[in-house]
C-alpha cells in the first residue's frame, strides 16, 4: 500500500505568519493552488514591513550578519525541495553569504570623515532607507528575488516583495525558510500574485521608502516611476540576475539604492 | 512607616564553571599540514594551570627542523588556497566562526584554566570576539578590493605569525581570520604558557576541512619563536608581544624584504577631567587597569587625574577596589584571576618593589590570596613621579599609578610624554573637549568615557615604540596583501 502524501498549502508571508490573501482568491501554479495577493496584501505587507523596520535596523550590524548567514545555512540544507535547478539555488546560497558580509562593511566602504574647514568633527555614514519593494522578475524565480532581497536587508531595512508571477513556488518555500533563520517577523514579506495588480499598489504606497523593480518593461518602468514620484520613494530598476556573479558583480549599487547618508556634525574645542 | 530591616551578611557562594565538557587530550603533537604530528627535535613540555601549579596537557615544542616543515606545509598550500574565489575561502571562515561559537563553553573554561583570566571574561570576552573575528573577515574574503581603496590586491604567501599568553584564542583570531581571508597560508606560535586554545583552534580547522597546510599550530618558547622569524621562506611576520621582542624582530627582517607589522607594548594614560561623571569614570579605571589582571597590551596603567578631583576619585577607586574579587579563573563571580606565569608574577614583584623603592605610595588590597598559583592582589600607586618606573615602564600586572595634572594642555603633554603610544581613555562630559584631547593624544586608539573595547570592525594597533599596523576592520586587511 503506498502512502497518501500530505500536500503542502501555499500561502502569503506576512509579518511572520502564513496567511490567505485576504480576497481569498488564487492562481493555479504546477500542481498546486496559490494565493493570488491583492491591493489589501499589499498594504498589510508594508504595514508589517513598517513596524519591523526600526527594530532591525537597531540591531548591530554583526547580528543582522549572523541571521543572514543562518538564512543561507538553512536554504542550504532545504535546497533538495525547491524546485528549482540546483545551480540556481547554490548560486541563491551564495549570495546570502556574500550579503550577511556586506552588513558590517558598508559602513566603513560608504561612509567616512569629512575634513571640514573648521574645528568640527563631521562624519557621514550610510543608513537604511527603510521599507524596500522590490519585484521580483518571472525568471529566475529564486536567484533574482535573493540578489534584490539579500541587499535590502544586508542594509538594515525591511522588504516586501512580489514574487515570479509565472514561477511563485520558490518564493513562498523561502518564506519557510526565512521562518526559521532567526529573520524577524516583517522583516522580509512574500506575496504571490499578478504583477499588473500588485506592482502599482506597492509602488505607490506612500509609506514604502524605496521599490526595486526586476526586470520589467519601459512602460512597467515608466508606471512605477509615476508612481513613486507622489512621495518621493527611491526607485532602482534592475536587470534579473542569473548568476552568483551578476548578484553581487554591482553589490555596492545595490546597496547604495537602499541607504540613506546621514552627516553628523559635532565640535572639537572651544 | 519604615521597619528595621535584620542586618544580613551578603556574600557570594562559590560558583565554580564545570570543567566536565571540556574534552583535551593528554599530549598535543605539532598542527602541521592537517594533522597533528611528533615533534622531530623539539621536546614535549606541560602546560601549566597558572592557579593551581598543576599541568593540564603536555604539548610537543617545535625544534628548527620542525618549523622547517610547517612553513614548507605553508608554503606548498599558499597557490591553491589562493586560487579559491573569496566566496570560497570566505566560507571556510564562516564555518571556522561557526565552530568556535559551538564550542565557546569549552573553549573559555581551556582559556581560564590554561592562562588564569576570570571564566566570566574568556565566556564574554575572549571567545565572542574570536568567533565575531572570523566572521567579519570571513566576510571580507570576497570584497577585498573594497577594503583597500579599489585597488587589485594579491596575498603575500606564508605568513609567520606570534602571538601572546594574555588573550590566546582572540590573538590567533587576530592574526588568522585576516591573514587566510586574503589567501596567505600561516604557521601560528602560542605562547609558551598558553598553548592549548590555540590547538583546539587547530582541532577546528579539522572539523572545518580546511585544506591541510592552510595553517600550522607550532607551539613553543621565546626561542621558536626567534627561530621561526629567521626561518627562510615566509613573506610575512605578525608579532603580537613585548616592545623589546618586537624589536629584535624587526631587526632581524632587516634587508630580508619580508613583511611586518607589531603590536607591541603600551603604558596607556587614562585621563580624568574635573567635569567627568566619576562614577562611570572610577568603573572604567578599574575595567582599564584590572581587566585581565592588567595582562592587556592597552591597559590605562597611567591614571592621569586633573587635580581638583584626584582625592575624590583615588577615594573611590580604593573604596571600589576593595570590592574586587581576586580568586580561582573558573568561578563566575571572580573579577581577578592568576598572574599568567611564575616568572610574569615575578616582574610585576620587582617593578612594584621599585615603585615603592623610588618612594611613590603603594596600596594593595587586602584579601585572602589561594595558597597555591600565582597571584598578586590589586594595587594602587599614589604620589608617583612622571621619571618613576612605575610610570614609564609596562608592568603588564594589576598595578595603576596615579600622576595628577593641572590643565588639558598639561594632560596631553604628561599622556604623550612616553615611548608607547597604544591607547588612551579620555573621561569627561563635555564632548567638544573629549574629541580635541583625542586628536592631540598620540596612541592607536583612543576611548571616550570606556576603556578597553574591541571589535572586529575597529582597527587596533599602536603609534611609536607600540608598533605598527593595523588588526580590524579594513585597515587589518592591508598588512595581508600585495596592492597595485
Amino acid at each position: 500500500m503506498s502512502r497518501l502524501a500530505v500536500r503542502k498549502t501555499y500561502k502569503l508571508f506576512v509579518g511572520g505568519a502564513f496567511v490567505r490573501s485576504e480576497s481569498g482568491r488564487y492562481d493555479r501554479a504546477g500542481d498546486f493552488n496559490v494565493p493570488r495577493g491583492s491591493r489589501k496584501d499589499v498594504r498589510d505587507a508594508v504595514k508589517a514591513a513598517r513596524a519591523a523596520a526600526a527594530p532591525w535596523a537597531a540591531r548591530t550590524s554583526y547580528n543582522r550578519g549572523q541571521i543572514l548567514y543562518r538564512a543561507a545555512e538553512a536554504l542550504e540544507s532545504r535546497a533538495p525541495d525547491f524546485a528549482v535547478e540546483r545551480p540556481e539555488i547554490d548560486a541563491a546560497i551564495d549570495v546570502l553569504v556574500h550579503y550577511a558580509g556586506w552588513t558590517d562593511k558598508l559602513q566603513p566602504v560608504l561612509g567616512g570623515i569629512n575634513p571640514v574647514a573648521a574645528p568640527f568633527l563631521s562624519f557621514s555614514l550610510p543608513e537604511p532607507t527603510g521599507v524596500v519593494g522590490v519585484i521580483a522578475p518571472n525568471e529566475p524565480p529564486l536567484l533574482g528575488l535573493i540578489a534584490e532581497l539579500a541587499p535590502a536587508l544586508a542594509a538594515g531595512n525591511t522588504a516586501v516583495a512580489v514574487l515570479s508571477e509565472r514561477d511563485p513556488l520558490s518564493g513562498l518555500d523561502l518564506a519557510e525558510v526565512l521562518g526559521v533563520a532567526d529573520v524577524p517577523g516583517g522583516v522580509v514579506n512574500l506575496l504571490s500574485g499578478r504583477h499588473a495588480e500588485l506592482a502599482p499598489a506597492l509602488a505607490g504606497h506612500r509609506d514604502l521608502n524605496a521599490i526595486v523593480t526586476v526586470g520589467a518593461g519601459p512602460d512597467a518602468q515608466a508606471a512605477i516611476d509615476r508612481l513613486a514620484a507622489e512621495s518621493v520613494t527611491r526607485v532602482r530598476h534592475a536587470a534579473p540576475a542569473r548568476s552568483y556573479e551578476d548578484a553581487v558583480g554591482d553589490a555596492l549599487t545595490r546597496l547604495e539604492a537602499v541607504t540613506e547618508l546621514k552627516t553628523a556634525w559635532h565640535p572639537v574645542g572651544a | 512607616m519604615t521597619r528595621a530591616r535584620t542586618a544580613i551578611a551578603w556574600d557570594y557562594a562559590p560558583a565554580p564553571e564545570s570543567t566536565d565538557h571540556v574534552r583535551l587530550r593528554d599530549s598535543y603533537g605539532l598542527f602541521i599540514d592537517g594533522d597533528f604530528r611528533d615533534p622531530r627535535e623539539g621536546a614535549r613540555v606541560p602546560s601549566i594551570n597558572p592557579s593551581t601549579e598543576e599541568p593540564i596537557a603536555e604539548v610537543a615544542h617545535a625544534g628548527p627542523a620542525d618549523l622547517r616543515r610547517a612553513i614548507d606545509a605553508a608554503r606548498a598550500a599558499q597557490p591553491r588556497w589562493a586560487s579559491l574565489s573569496g566566496l570560497e575561502r570566505g566560507k571556510y571562515l564562516f564555518r571556522i566562526a561557526r565552530l568556535i561559537q559551538e564550542r565557546a563553553r569549552e573553549l573559555a573554561v581551556v582559556e581560564s584554566m590554561d592562562g588564569g583570566k576570570p571564566v566570566r571574561e574568556s565566556r564574554d570576552v575572549d571567545i565572542p570576539l574570536a568567533a565575531a573575528h572570523f566572521f567579519h573577515y570571513a566576510g571580507w574574503a570576497d570584497k577585498l578590493s573594497y577594503g583597500v581603496g579599489g585597488r587589485e590586491v594579491a596575498p603575500l604567501g606564508v605568513a609567520a605569525q606570534i602571538v601572546p599568553w594574555n588573550f590566546p584564542l582572540l590573538m590567533a583570531a587576530w592574526k588568522l581570520a585576516p591573514a587566510l581571508a586574503c589567501g596567505n597560508t600561516a604557521v601560528l606560535k602560542p605562547a609558551e604558557t598558553t598553548p592549548l586554545s590555540a590547538l583546539l583552534l587547530a582541532e577546528i580547522c579539522q572539523e572545518a576541512e580546511l585544506p591541510a597546510g592552510v595553517v600550522q599550530i607550532v607551539p613553543g618558547d621565546g626561542a621558536t619563536g626567534a627561530a621561526l622569524v629567521r626561518q627562510e621562506g615566509i613573506d610575512k611576520v605578525a608579532f603580537t608581544g613585548s616592545t623589546s621582542v618586537g624589536k629584535d624582530i624587526q631587526a632581524a627582517l632587516a634587508g630580508r624584504g619580508v613583511s611586518l607589522t607589531l603590536e607591541l607594548g603600551g603604558k596607556s594614560a587614562n585621563i580624568v577631567f574635573e567635569d567627568a561623571a566619576l562614577d562611570q569614570a572610577v568603573e572604567g579605571i578599574v575595567n582599564g587597569i584590572f581587566f585581565n589582571q592588567g595582562h592587556v597590551c592597552c591597559a590605562g596603567s597611567r591614571l592621569l587625574i586633573q587635580e581638583s578631583v584626584a582625592e575624590t576619585v583615588v577615594a573611590r577607586l580604593w573604596e571600589r577596589m576593595g570590592r574586587l574579587r581576586v580568586g580561582d579563573p573558573l568561578d563566575k563571580n571572580t573579577d581577578v584571576g592568576a598572574i599568567n606565569s611564575r616568572e610574569q608574577l615575578e616582574r610585576i614583584d620587582e617593578l612594584v618593589s621599585a615603585g615603592e623603592g623610588e618612594g611613590a605610595v603603594r596600596r594593595t588590597i587586602a584579601c585572602d590570596l589561594p595558597e597555591r598559583g600565582y597571584w598578586f592582589a590589586p594595587t594602587l600607586f599614589t604620589e608617583v613621579a612622571p621619571a618613576h618606573r612605575i610610570a614609564v615602564e609596562e608592568i603588564f600586572g594589576p598595578v595603576v599609578s596615579v600622576l595628577t595634572f593641572r590643565t588639558q594642555a598639561e594632560a596631553i603633554d604628561k599622556a604623550n610624554n612616553s615611548p608607547y603610544g597604544l591607547a588612551a581613555g579620555v573621561w569627561t562630559d563635555k564632548g567638544a573637549k573629549a574629541f580635541e584631547v583625542a586628536s592631540a593624544l598620540q596612541a592607536g586608539v583612543v576611548w571616550q568615557n570606556t576603556y578597553n573595547h574591541f571589535d572586529p570592525s575597529a582597527a587596533f594597533g599602536g603609534y611609536k615604540e607600540s608598533g605598527f599596523g593595523r588588526e580590524g576592520g579594513p585597515a587589518g586587511l592591508r598588512p595581508y596583501v600585495r596592492v597595485s
